[in-house]
């Protein structure tokens, strides 16, 4: 009986996930792994944009810190599912979108909206700063958790607030005469959001031309 | 029944049963000069590896199910437990992952297969103490890892969140792990293989090449851009499709039997199951990025392979549940039959709910949802879980020579983790649906769409607690039967072996 052969089953065995290993993994390895950056004929421009240090280094912090288990990178095409209705993008996102990451954080939940273009969305770092304190001052009933831990809360100096105190009101607002601002990792992490854009027209994935400007 | 009996009949059968049926007092037969152990032995040389793997799997499972109820409160409730960085909703949730993927399921399984390996090859465990050794490093590799996510060191990978300080420890007690269960076959005394040892082999000598190939493109040397994903993915799918699956159907295709003392139904159907498995499933992955960024020829690809699945996914069901048919009554006897029966139907269930996933237009809804949480813990849990409770209460009892202790705290923990997961499951699934068809309609603003789901996570959290009080039944039970170790042997009090075929060799 061939299923009582040893090295016959050994064989099939080893051939079988070769095949997709070579497909899968081989494969797009050789197809994908140089993609290069695409330059503009007409205005020059240059997609996608490499990373300033600063966002490069908030990109760890938000690997760090698991937004990706509640958060996407990846806008869908049209007419599958409703990304570009609800204005996480100007167009679908394609493979080499992704070539500065260091990490590559698609995702697979959507917990909370995708951030592909939350850049060109929410441009106002104070915003950010006060949704990554406590998302229920910006966005009350969110289930997103409060990040507390990326600031400092001190006393105000003798020369008043600092410039980048945070504004709170209300429930919110820290203890009289203490001001919060936020640390380096808050700062990073937050340039690395106000980076994140993917709308470039590309060959392979044009923005629609009433939409581009 | 004889061994060496020539006709075509029980030569059938042969290929029908695990090759240890009905040799309960065996030890005498010869095949090529090698000895067939007596079954007693090889449970004795099984007794502490297999111990060392379940019971540290078990306390990774018991810190695993209370890091998922912190995980769960938290998505209903984020304020809780706030101030603590270290315990952050994505730390949280990975160390949950983590610990029962690697610390209790793989643990599990890996004692769950070299007992199975050493009854089939019908020899005892080679050098046991090798074995005791990698479970050590293996405990060491996982804690490493866990206080390393939770420190934040996690890689952010999915299924690979584990600090590049801690992975190669896991994937060196893996190799030893996987060379000793290929030594241990190739030693075997029974020369016929019996369904479950392809599954076996397939698994241990699958696994270190996914977990290298991901080690090296993911964390040493990462590959660019998407490629990643496409790796992360094949890595993952992979884990659940070519490691823990095969282990679990390997446990299904010997216990059922086994219990019941009738052949498998078909032996044509096993090895279209075992090959059309190993053809497809390796050929998955890519179904998880289905309207993601990398070229449609590969998503296609997986959609195609998982569509195909249901060649192997109906063959297996046939093969289970018509052995079953006839034979369900004898669940009320057996635990292990019990737990093994819900597993398997549950294998089916959620081979059917993934392919259905994998579907263009179905995963447009659920892709990005809770639906694929449902679908995680019913093919993990409903389906492996509950496997591996069932064989665990098949070995323990054999491998430490005592009766289980108490009836009522195996009921308990049968009707809180079948309670609790029917009650994750179900909802979850529907709620995840209801969640896509509400994100995919612009008009619905996102946050009326988180306010939708509160109501069905705390439903979630309320079946995790009732997962719970199963876990800690059954992890009391494991005490119980422990301390009655070290005490001289008595005769049981309760049967509740009774209903399967090979009884305790009492008093031997
Ligand atoms: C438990 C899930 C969860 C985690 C973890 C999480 N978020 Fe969120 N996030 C949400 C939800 C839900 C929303 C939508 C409501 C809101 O604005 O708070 C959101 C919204 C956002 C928004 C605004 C998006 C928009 O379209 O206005 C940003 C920016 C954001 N999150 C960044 C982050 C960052 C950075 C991290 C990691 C430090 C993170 N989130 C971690 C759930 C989460
Ligand atoms: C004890 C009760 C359990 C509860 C309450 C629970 C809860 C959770 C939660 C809250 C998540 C994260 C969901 C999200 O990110 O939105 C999760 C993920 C996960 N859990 Fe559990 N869990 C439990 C037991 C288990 C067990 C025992 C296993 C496996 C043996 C398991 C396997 C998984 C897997 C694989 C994921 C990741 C799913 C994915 O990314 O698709 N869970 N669980």
């Amino acid at each position: 009986m061939t299923m009582s052969y040893g090295p016959l089953l050994f064989l099939g065995i080893l051939l079988t996930l070769a095949s997709s290993w070579v497909g899968l993994v081989l494969m797009p390895h050789r197809q994908l792994g140089s993609l290069t950056q695409h330059t503009d004929t007409n205005t020059a421009a240059i997609f996608p944009a490499a990373r300033a240090g600063e966002a490069q280094q908030g990109a760890e912090h938000y690997r760090s810190l698991g937004c990706v288990y509640c958060h996407t990178q990846q806008v869908r095409p049209e007419g599958y599912g409703s990304d570009l209705e609800r204005g996480w993008g100007r167009r679908r996102t394609v493979s080499r979108d992704y070539i500065h990451d260091r990490t590559v954080m698609l995702g697979t939940m959507r917990t909370g909206p995708d951030l592909t273009n939350i850049g060109e969305r929410q441009s106002d770092a104070a915003w950010h700063y006060r949704h990554l304190y406590n998302p229920q001052i910006t966005s009350p009933g969110s289930i997103m958790p409060p990040h507390a831990f990326l600031f400092e809360t001190r006393a105000i100096g003798p020369s008043g607030r600092s410039t980048n105190a945070l504004v709170l009101e209300g429930a919110f607002a820290p203890p009289a005469g203490t001001e919060v601002v936020p640390t380096r990792r808050a700062e990073q992490l937050v340039a690395y959001l106000r980076s994140l854009k993917s709308s470039g027209d590309l060959p392979e994935a044009p923005v629609k031309k009433e939409e581009a400007k | 029944m004889s061994h060496q009996s020539q006709t075509p009949r029980s030569q059938t059968l042969r290929a029908l049963l695990p090759g240890d049926v009905g040799a309960g007092s065996g030890g005498d037969v010869q095949t090529g000069g090698v000895q067939k152990a007596a079954l007693a032995e090889i449970d004795a040389s099984c007794r502490v590896p297999v111990l060392f793997f379940f019971l540290s799997g078990l306390g990774w499972l018991i810190a695993g199910s209370l890091l998922a109820i912190v995980a769960s409160i938290k998505l209903h409730s984020p304020g809780f437990l706030g101030a603590w960085e270290w315990l952050g909703f994505a730390n949280v949730r990975t160390a949950h992952l983590n610990t029962v993927i690697y610390g209790f399921a793989s643990q599990v399984s890996v004692g769950v297969s070299l007992w199975l390996m050493c009854r089939l090859c019908r020899i005892p465990l080679p050098a046991p103490g090798l074995v005791t050794v990698a479970n050590l490093f293996y405990n060491l590799g996982v804690t490493v890892g866990v206080v390393g996510i939770l420190r934040g060191d996690s890689t952010a990978i999915e299924w690979l969140e584990m600090p590049r300080y801690a992975t190669p420890i896991l994937f060196v007690s893996y190799a030893l792990i996987a060379v000793w269960t290929i030594v241990t076959f190739r030693l075997r005394a029974e020369r016929h293989l019996y369904v479950s040892q392809w599954y076996l082999l397939a698994a241990v000598l699958w696994f270190p090449w996914l977990y290298g190939t991901a080690q090296v493109m993911l964390l040493l040397e990462p590959v660019r851009g998407v490629v990643q994903a496409a790796v992360n993915w094949w890595f993952a799918h992979n884990v659940l499709g070519l490691w823990f699956t095969p282990i679990g159907l390997a446990s299904i295709y010997y216990f059922i039997p086994k219990v019941i003392g009738r052949p498998i139904h078909s032996y044509y159907l096993s090895v279209l199951g075992f090959w059309s498995l190993a053809l497809f499933y390796n050929w998955n992955g890519m179904h998880h990025l289905v309207g993601g960024p990398l070229p449609a020829w590969m998503i296609t690809i997986s959609i195609v392979a998982s569509v195909m699945m249901l060649i192997p996914v109906i063959t297996v069901a046939i093969n289970h549940h018509f052995t079953m048919l006839g034979h369900f009554g004898k669940m009320r006897q057996s635990p292990t039959l019990r737990f093994i029966v819900f597993g398997a139907v549950s294998y089916t269930l959620a081979s059917l709910q993934g392919v259905a996933s994998a579907l263009r237009s179905v995963s447009e809804v659920t892709h990005f949802t809770h639906h694929t949480i449902a679908h995680a813990h019913l093919g993990m849990y409903a389906f492996f879980t509950m496997v591996m409770f069932g064989a665990m209460y098949y070995i323990l009892p054999r491998i430490t020579q005592r009766e289980w202790p108490s009836n009522g705290l195996i009921s308990l923990h049968f009707w809180g983790v079948a309670l609790g997961i029917v009650l994750y499951v179900v909802p979850m699934s529907l709620m995840g649906f209801l969640q896509g068809t509400k994100l995919n309609d612009p008009t619905i603003r996102f946050l009326d769409v988180v306010q939708f789901t509160l109501p069905w996570l705390k439903l979630r959290t309320v079946a995790g607690l009732l997962l719970v009080v199963g876990h800690v039944a059954f992890v009391g039970n494991v005490a119980w039967l422990l301390v009655r170790m070290f005490e001289p042997y008595r005769k049981p009090v309760v049967r509740i072996l009774t209903g399967e075929a090979e009884t305790l060799a009492a008093g031997k």
